[in-house]
Parts: C-alpha cells; sequence; structure tokens
C-alpha cells in the first residue's frame, strides 16, 4: 500500500523482515504478497477481522503453517537476515528462536517446575542447581514467581487460567527466544488475568521482540508499539500505534477500529 | 462517512453534533444582538443576551458530559475519537464568545447612556461584521468538516487584529482631541477588545475543524504549517 507514513523506527534494527509472502491452503489464498518489517524489541500487533489472515501470517514465523496439508507458501521471510522459509532450515531450531503462546493456557500435565524446566532439559540442561535458576529467572520474569514459588511441586493444572497463561509464557521464554509470538493470548482469561497478562508483554519488550494476534482493538491499542491492519488477506496498513488509532490513512482502517466494519 | 454496526453509537454521535449546532446557534444570536445594539447605540436589542449565556452555559456542561460518557462506554478511535476531541474543546471556546458578548452588552448599558458618538468608527463596524461573519463560517465547517472553510476563516483573523489596532490608535487621537468623550471611547476600546477576542476564538475552533479532519495539529504554527 502507497501513502503509508514512515515507520519511526530504523529498518535496520528489526527482527523479521517479510517480503512478498502469499500464502494458500488448497488453492485458496490466506495472505496475498504481503510485506512488512517487524522492530526488534517492540511489540506489534497484527489486528484485522476473522479471516483477514492475522494468525497465517503469525504461524509463518515459525513454521506453523508446515503441518497443514495442501498449503502453499511463496516469498521470504528473513529472521535477522536468516531466510527461515528455505527448505533445509531446522525447525525446531527455528522454534526455539522463535517461541509461540496460544489463547487456550496449555501447560503440561506436570508440575510447575517440570513445565518450565522441560525446554531446558530438552537442550540438554541436567544441572539441578543451573535448572533451579533459570526456573527462576522464566518465572520471575513471567511475573508469576511470587504466587508459585511455594508450590513449585504442584500440578501446573492447578493453577488458575491466568496463572496458567504466564506460566507457559515462562516456559516459552525459558529457553530464551528471540522472538516471542503471542496468538489471542488474553482471550480466554478474565479481565484482571488479561491486564496481568497485558502488563508482562510490556515487560517483556525490553528483552524480546513480541508479536500479538488480538480480536480486541483496545488491546493492541494497550500493548503495542506497531500496528498491522490486515484484511483479506492483505496488508492495508502499518504503522505507530498511535498515528493508526488516532490518524489511519487507509479507510478500510478507519472503519474498522471505529466499529463500522459490516 | 459509512454508519456505525452499533445505530446506537451514531444516533449519540449524531445527538453530541446536534447538541453543539444549538450552541452555536445560541451564540450566533448572542453576537448578532450585541452587533445590533452597538450599531444603533440601543441597549435594547442586547438585553436577551445575559439569558442566552445561561443557556450556552448550560449546554456545555451537557456537551461535555455527553463526550465524557462517549468515552467511557465507546472508547472511540480514529476519526470518532478526533470528533469528540474537538467537540470538547471548540466548545470551550463557544463558550467564552458568550461571555465576551455578555461582557459588550453590559458596556452597551453604560454607553447608551451617554451622549451617542455621532462620527462614524468604520473600523468598529468592519470588526463587528467580520467576526460575525467569521463565527457563522466557523460554525457551517464545522457541520460539514469543511477543512478549506475553516482555513479561509483562520486567514480572514488576521483583517480583524488590523482593523482592531487601527480603531485603538483613532480612539487614542479622539480621547486627547475631545476627553470630555473619553468614558465613551474607553467602553467603545473594551468592546472592541472582545470583538477581537471573539475573532480569535472562531478562529480556535477552525484549528480543531483542521484537526477532525486531517489528524493534523495546526495550532501554534503559523498558517503554512496548515496549508
Amino acid at each position: 500500500m502507497n501513502d503509508m507514513p514512515t515507520l519511526a523506527f530504523d529498518p535496520a534494527d528489526s527482527c523479521l523482515n517479510v517480503e512478498q509472502l502469499s500464502v494458500s491452503y488448497d488453492g485458496k489464498a490466506a495472505l496475498r504478497e504481503v510485506s512488512l518489517t517487524v522492530p526488534r524489541h517492540r511489540v506489534t500487533a497484527f489486528i484485522g477481522p476473522s479471516g483477514c489472515g492475522k494468525s497465517t501470517l503469525l504461524r509463518s514465523f515459525n513454521r506453523m503453517n508446515d503441518l497443514i496439508r495442501g498449503v502453499e507458501v511463496t516469498g521470504q521471510i528473513r529472521l535477522f537476515g536468516e531466510d527461515i522459509l528455505a527448505p533445509e532450515v531446522d525447525v525446531t531450531a527455528l522454534r526455539r528462536r522463535i517461541g509461540m503462546v496460544f489463547q487456550q493456557p496449555n501447560p503440561f500435565p506436570m508440575s510447575v517446575f517440570d513445565n518450565v524446566a522441560y525446554g531446558l532439559r530438552l537442550q540438554g540442561l541436567s544441572d539441578q542447581r543451573a535448572l533451579e535458576r533459570e526456573v527462576e529467572w522464566a518465572l520471575r520474569s513471567a511475573a508469576l514467581w511470587d504466587e508459585v514459588k511455594d508450590r513449585l511441586e504442584a500440578s501446573a493444572l492447578t493453577l488458575s487460567g491466568g496463572q496458567q497463561q504466564r506460566l507457559v509464557i515462562a516456559r516459552a521464554i525459558a529457553i530464551r527466544p528471540e522472538v516471542l509470538l503471542l496468538d489471542e493470548p488474553a482471550s480466554a482469561l478474565d479481565p484482571i488475568s488479561t491486564l496481568k497478562i497485558e502488563e508482562l508483554i510490556g515487560q517483556l519488550a525490553e528483552a524480546y521482540s513480541i508479536i500479538v494476534v488480538t480480536h480486541n482493538m483496545q488491546q493492541a491499542a494497550r500493548v503495542s508499539d506497531y500496528t498491522a491492519f490486515l484484511y483479506l488477506g492483505e496488508l492495508v496498513e502499518f504503522s505507530a500505534t498511535d498515528d493508526l488509532f488516532t490518524r489511519p490513512q487507509a479507510r478500510q482502517t478507519e472503519d474498522y477500529i471505529t466499529g463500522r466494519y459490516g | 462517512m459509512r454508519e456505525h454496526i452499533s445505530g446506537q453509537y451514531d444516533a449519540e454521535l449524531d445527538e453530541l453534533r446536534a447538541m453543539v449546532t444549538e450552541m452555536g446557534g445560541l451564540v450566533e444570536r448572542q453576537l448578532q444582538a450585541v452587533c445590533l445594539g452597538l450599531s444603533t447605540w440601543d441597549a435594547d436589542p442586547a438585553e436577551p443576551v445575559a439569558a442566552l449565556d445561561k443557556a450556552v452555559n448550560r449546554l456545555e456542561v451537557s456537551i461535555d458530559d455527553a463526550c465524557a460518557h462517549i468515552i467511557a462506554r465507546r472508547q472511540p478511535t480514529a476519526g470518532d475519537l478526533r470528533l469528540v476531541m474537538s467537540i470538547v474543546k471548540a466548545i470551550t471556546d463557544l463558550e467564552r464568545i458568550g461571555d465576551e458578548t455578555t461582557r459588550i452588552a453590559k458596556m452597551l448599558e453604560t454607553l447608551c447612556a451617554l451622549p451617542a458618538l455621532l462620527d462614524p468608527l468604520p473600523e468598529l463596524r468592519e470588526m463587528m461584521e467580520r467576526v460575525q461573519s467569521m463565527l457563522a463560517d466557523a460554525l457551517d465547517a464545522f457541520v460539514r468538516v469543511d477543512e478549506e472553510r475553516a482555513l479561509e476563516v483562520i486567514i480572514r483573523d488576521r483583517a480583524v487584529d488590523r482593523a482592531y489596532k487601527a480603531l485603538v490608535t483613532r480612539l487614542l487621537e479622539a480621547m486627547e482631541a475631545s476627553p470630555e468623550r473619553l468614558r465613551s471611547y474607553h467602553n467603545i476600546i473594551w468592546c472592541a477588545r472582545s470583538f477581537e477576542r471573539i475573532g480569535d476564538h472562531a478562529k480556535n475552533v477552525c484549528e480543531y475543524i483542521i484537526y477532525l479532519a486531517r489528524g493534523k495539529d495546526v495550532r501554534h504554527q503559523g498558517l503554512d504549517s496548515a496549508n
């Protein structure tokens, strides 16, 4: 889309570069020639109505779409310059660098401690002291430590929904990914838990590049630095969140964020 | 502009615009009344100004309240947000125009008790004509979100400022020449001062219209940035 306001970040300070990305499922286009640059250590939100392609775009970043039969992907995605769509890419290694959190909290049916230690153990860390140190760090980073430090051995399933979601975030950041993808991370949570997650997103952006997909426009306005609006598989507008919510450039964006989309 | 999915939201914004239009209409009547009084050296036409001012003040409070409700309940964004923001600011200027006319109406009572000035004051007449048309056009531009018209009104404010300066110079000279009329001249300067402020308030309203239309704040930046 032309006439976009210049983004207030240096393209050199980006984590992901998407060029002409198209994705289709069984020949049906879900994304059409999307190009955008995701800034490093910032929160970027993808918004748009159902079926606009925002989740497909998010899932392209850690190759989740590979699992879907009949998917066809063209274009380029580079993570700090490396082509992540190339066939020789080790997808497991990629997912260590790009973590993901889903709408429904999905802790493993094991203790709080073991949930967070899971990825670390997979990476070969076995020293108990080191594990304890890393688990505490991840739980503190996810603003959950104070609530669970006395019941680390309890089943993760005994935590509340909001606590489970923060646990899943702790599990994701324990292996210190570079990018964190959040797919509707608060839509299954109550308002207080939602605010805690939103607060956490802001804190995590100091160390991670975060991309959040949300149906909740006010949430995008609250948590993100940059917002991309997608519609019918196309990127309509991508700008600083302050600009997008006060003076969107495209009529489609205006209609959507003011509730005129029908 | 397309309608909102929520018809109730559209109705609330329509109601808000209607209240602003009503408030603008009352302020216009106040201004016309004092201009007529001053032109005819007669305090009677300005008599309703004080009562109108009470209605203007009540409307200001109601509109502020309605805006706060829309912000709290609807969380307006983009053009809707700019509309609510512009209205909150514009009604403050409209209310102050009302205050200025009330001040002029009071001065008119004092003035009309004094002997009528026979010598013409073309600059005063010019100021009255200009600020009346500026206010009318500003209100019209607000309703239509007409940024070209708004820009034109902003430019016209310069002529009001020039007429004010010329009038003050003329009256200072007249005071020296006819000290016995000092009180009349002094009161007229105060009236002119109010008209000059009214021009400024109409100009402010037009700056909000440009913000409303474009999302660009042109206050305190000179006319070049408004273009």
